[in-house]
């Protein structure tokens, strides 16, 4: 069960799957952490000690305080949570916000509204990336520095093409400018160090091998940050964004990050030279271009475009010969539109892959389903780019 | 005067395919206008100039009228003057 379907080679693994433990933990807290941990009789004491020791452990892998731990209902809304608080808190001096091109859609999509609605496009700042995908830091801090700005965001790496961001460097040009810096740590957490400096943390527990819908904020004491709205009555136990997670996946949570982070180092060195091999291979096709950073990367991360081929076509043919691969092409996503991060870096966006390793705790396999991909790779995507008479172009 | 690439209609990746055949057809300086109603094409027909090394000249928005039909943008490409295209395998993306 743990290494997946047999003969399956998980190479999308951005949403999973549950480390091993992860999932035994969860099954466990299903039947021990169920109750409300608001009630007050034996079950709901025992969900409430359940739920802190959660916090606890998250806190203390993050080096925060537990109160400083809060819960979002998935890693996206930790980031919609992590900006809108403070921007709210600081209102009276403006609603500006900045943020990077290639940061998730939860960012942009509400930047872009409010642009729409107000006809102000000044109240949403978004800095360009170069071709590796990094933040230009010049541009970065003038846009920071740009008057009524109140909150910046900026990932800590980015979850498809894998390049890390200079956030301590965004951090200074924040600071300089009394701007609060939220940072989004969804697709990082569990695969290198957590960020060295922020006033707001976003993540998703998918990350480190945790379950879907638990997304984290850590919000230090000194930062200020508030929701609009009445006060929550039970933020004792739901903390600052007034979201009780299910108390089982909160303990899944902890697990996968307890057991994620004892073997991260190790984990992380082994995914990158993988990735190395990957990257190489699919630099050896003819008109294949890698994108993003060869080495200042997440450990696990690749993403690649063939030139003539049809990226839906690419995971129709990777997934009937076994292999779970992503894409950012259009043709794969439900808008028709091509990844808004192949675009901002001047990719090609058609004909992309992306390769997302699982953690080595689940599948114990996965240098085996990379070099069974490096070997399968030239094949499918000659026949892709024949099926569409683009062989010789 | 240009010469019309029309991928109207097509999804991605037949407009930049269209427009490389036609470039292989064409001389060297010919100016191509690629009309596409994919939205991937804002960022694929770029890309491809950058890695056969065409020049992309920009886009124009062509609204919808009753006269020209649907809306379609056009990309503008002047071919290189080296007909011969540069090895692109192991090619890396540089900053």
């Amino acid at each position: 069960m743990a290494n997946g379907a047999p003969g399956r080679a998980i190479l999308d693994a951005s949403s999973g799957p549950v480390h091993p433990l992860a999932r035994e933990t969860l099954l466990a807290a299903v039947d021990a952490g169920w109750a409300d941990p608001r009630r007050l009789h034996g079950e709901g004491r025992t969900a409430r000690r359940l739920l802190d020791q959660s916090r606890e452990v998250l806190a203390a892998g993050l080096g925060v305080r537990p109160s400083e731990v809060a819960f979002a209902p998935d890693g996206p809304a930790a980031v919609r949570l992590a900006v809108d608080g403070i921007r709210y808190a600081g209102r009276r001096r403006g609603t500006r916000t900045v943020a990077s091109a290639v940061e998730h859609s939860a960012v942009l999509v509400p930047g872009q509204h409010l642009v729409a609605t107000t006809g102000q496009p000044d109240l949403f700042g978004l800095v360009p990336v170069d071709r590796l995908g990094r933040v230009d830091r010049d541009s970065w801090a003038a846009a920071v520095g740009t008057p009524g700005t109140v909150v910046a965001a900026l990932q800590h790496a980015n979850g498809e093409v894998g390049t890390l961001q200079p956030v301590e460097h965004a951090w200074d040009a924040c600071r300089a400018a009394g701007v609060p810096l939220v940072v989004d740590a969804q697709a990082s957490l569990g695969r290198v160090p957590p960020p060295p400096v922020y006033d707001v943390l976003a993540a998703d527990a998918r990350s480190w091998g945790g379950p879907g819908g638990l997304g984290v904020v850590v919000l230090p004491e000194r930062t200020r940050w508030a929701l609009d709205g009445p006060r929550d009555p039970d933020q004792a136990v739901a903390g600052a964004t007034g979201h009780t997670p299910w108390v089982p996946l909160a303990l899944a949570a902890a697990e996968a990050w307890q057991q994620t982070a004892a073997a991260r180092d190790e984990d992380a060195a082994a995914a990158f030279a993988l990735v190395e091999r990957v990257r190489a291979a699919a630099a050896a096709l003819p008109d294949v271009e890698v994108v993003g950073d060869p080495v200042d990367r997440l450990p696990h991360v690749v993403t690649f475009s063939a030139l003539y081929a049809d990226g839906e076509a690419l995971v129709r043919e990777l997934d009937r010969r076994g292999f779970a691969v992503a894409s950012g092409s259009a043709c794969t996503a439900s808008t028709l539109e091509p990844s808004h991060v192949l675009a901002a870096m001047g990719a090609l966006t058609h004909g992309n892959l992306r390769v997302t390793l699982p953690l080595a705790a689940h599948s114990r396999d996965r240098d085996d389903a990379v070099a069974r991909f490096i070997a399968a790779l030239p094949q499918v995507v000659a026949d892709v780019r024949a099926e569409l008479g683009a062989g010789r172009l | 005067m240009s010469q019309v690439v029309d991928a109207r209609g097509m999804r991605c990746p037949l407009p930049v395919i269209h427009l490389a055949r036609r470039a292989a057809d064409e001389a060297p300086g010919t100016l191509l206008e690629v009309w596409s109603t994919d939205p991937a094409a804002a960022s694929d027909v770029p890309a491809w100039c950058r890695m056969r090394g065409h020049d992309y000249l920009g886009a124009q928005p062509h609204e919808a009228s009753v006269v020209g039909g649907a809306g379609h943008t056009a990309y503008l490409v002047r071919l290189a003057g080296d007909p011969q295209r540069p090895p692109a395998a192991g090619a890396t993306a540089q900053p």
